[in-house]
């Protein structure tokens, strides 16, 4: 692309993207800051809103290290193994990207809610498998929508990963955990790393899913996304302090995601 | 053994978060189906819909413009700040929804930047266009990383044989450069759609949720939800549309992504 054209185009990316993206944002910063850093800090610092930053941040690692392992274990059956209904395994691992969070998070208290089917009485004890209002719903919905980043970025590398060289190392007397260790991972660690780092900032914002199964019970089950949820109204300062902490977050992480892919593609070439 | 222990590990898990809540949620539905039936066709909830793809149909040609301009610029133009052009397509993926919604009200709140739009009679929040200012936030980079990748694998030397024998950048543009990268905007299309349709969080700050006038069909079924009082019949008919629309797109990604592969 050159000449006017080229001219053109990136003048239009530009601008469009500063009013519809860059602006609201910086709006959002400037409106945090007008208020001060002492009343910032005042809000940041309050025991809620970090306990809601910890549980977001702490409930986002778990869920996308569960699904980097789980994710992971998924993308090698899928390539490796086969089993009738393959395909439509293969096709449903994208569900949770293309199903609305709202309704993500019903579906997880059709069977986890407090109507729960999974009930088992004992007479002397009573066992429900309910998970609505506890960590467990933040857990449970949080690996929900992010089950397909992890499978969708190690699958395509054990698609391309020849066979040979596992059967070299078994043939030079390797046993099946150290092909996988020595031979399998470092192949597919950049996709797996891509992947958990994605799943982790999506899961650090996510409001949908969490909204109804968890009530948000502050110091509980309230998390970073829905204490800003709940302050926007009567409180937007406080509201838009948390918004900044988050937001430097998911920058940063941004920027890592952004690193390992440059790796990957590094790698492939050389 | 190791093989089957592998496959009942990944089919389980599938089976106690995905399949199993969803399976359950259709037999709730089949459960009261009349219920489930009068929520659907109820008028607020049709006019929700109606938003819904309404915003949708917006939203999604102008970032599919932007999409393949931009997939363009990053991928055949050199500048400075390209890099930081890059990383800024992808935040709205990053971002959450809450926030994107919080700072669209205080840039066109009463006190904020934008707000003299207001001044003038033009409604923006909690009206139509912030649900589409929102909703176009939100899917903005799907077609834009879709079509970067496709691009520099098919590389620009068609593109310069056309501009040697003559074609100006527009002619170049439409008969060489877009049908080849056809698939990859139909595909970042079907994304785009199902993200527009299924946003919650940005809407819901944005939108003032007015039932028959802002009220989205995804804030439809929080609401249908929260004012159950104990009849989830109307909440999980309502989602199971939604979720049908959502198998579509599936279906759409599966009949589009080999043909994407191939190109």
């Amino acid at each position: 692309m050159e000449g006017a054209g080229a001219a053109l185009s990136i003048g239009f990316v530009i601008t469009f993207l500063s009013v519809v993206v860059a602006l609201p944002i910086a709006a959002l910063v400037w409106f945090s800051a007008g208020s001060g850093f002492d009343a910032f800090w005042t809000v940041v610092s309050s025991p809620q809103a970090v306990a809601a930053l910890k549980l977001s941040l702490v409930m986002s690692a778990l869920a996308a290290l569960t699904n980097a392992v789980l994710g992971t274990i998924t993308a090698w059956v899928l390539v490796r193994d086969d089993f009738r209904g393959k395909s439509a395994v293969n096709a449903i691992i994208d569900l949770p990207f293309a199903l609305p969070t709202i309704v993500a998070g019903l579906v997880l208290i059709a069977l986890y809610g407090v109507q729960t089917p999974l009930q088992l009485d004992l007479g002397f004890v009573h066992f429900q498998a309910t998970i609505t209002f506890s960590r467990w719903a933040i857990y449970f919905a949080l690996l929900f929508v992010t089950l397909p980043f992890v499978v969708r970025t190690v699958q395509p590398v054990l698609i391309e990963l020849d066979t040979e060289m596992e059967e070299a190392a078994r043939s030079l007397g390797a046993g099946e955990f150290t092909v996988f260790r020595r031979v399998v991972l470092p192949n597919i660690l950049p996709g797996i790393l891509s992947g958990l780092t994605m799943a982790f900032a999506r899961a650090v914002g996510e409001v949908g899913s969490v909204i109804l199964i968890t009530g948000n019970l502050p110091y509980k089950t309230e998390l970073a996304s829905t204490f800003i949820l709940q302050r926007i109204d009567g409180d937007p300062h406080g509201a838009a302090a948390v918004s900044v902490v988050l937001l430097t977050i998911s920058f940063a992480v941004l920027l890592t995601v952004g690193a390992f892919r440059r790796h990957a593609t590094r790698h492939e070439r050389a | 053994m190791r093989k089957y222990l592998l496959r009942s590990t990944a089919l389980g898990y599938l089976l106690i978060i995905l399949i199993g809540p969803l399976a359950m949620m259709i037999w709730r539905t089949l459960g009261d189906l009349d219920g489930a039936w009068a929520a659907i066709t109820s008028h607020n909830t049709l006019l929700a819909f109606k938003l819904t793809l309404y915003v949708t149909a917006i939203a999604v040609p102008i970032n599919t413009v932007f999409g393949v301009i931009c997939g363009l610029v990053i991928v055949r133009s050199t500048f400075p700040g390209r890099g930081i052009l890059n990383a800024f397509v992808d935040l709205p993926l990053a971002l959450s929804p809450v926030i994107v919604g919080l700072s669209l009200v205080v840039l066109y709140g009463a006190n904020g930047w934008f707000g003299f739009f207001g001044d003038h009679g033009i409604r923006i929040l909690y009206a139509v266009p912030a649900i589409v200012l929102a909703t176009v936030f939100v899917s903005l980079p799907f077609v834009a990383r879709e079509v970067v990748p496709t691009l520099r694998e098919i590389g620009d030397e068609q593109e310069q044989a056309a501009r040697t024998l003559g074609a100006s950048g527009w002619q170049t543009f439409w008969k060489i450069t877009l049908p080849s990268i056809r698939w990859a905007v139909v595909y970042g299309v079907v994304l785009t759609a199902a993200r527009c349709i299924g946003e919650f969080g940005a809407v819901l700050v944005v939108s003032g949720n007015v039932e028959g006038k802002t009220q989205t069909a995804t804030l439809r079924v929080d609401d249908a939800y929260q004012f159950a009082y104990g009849n989830y019949a109307p909440a999980y008919g309502i989602a199971l549309v939604l979720a049908a629309m959502a198998v579509l797109v599936l279906v759409a990604m599966t009949l589009v992504k080999p043909r994407e592969e191939a190109a």
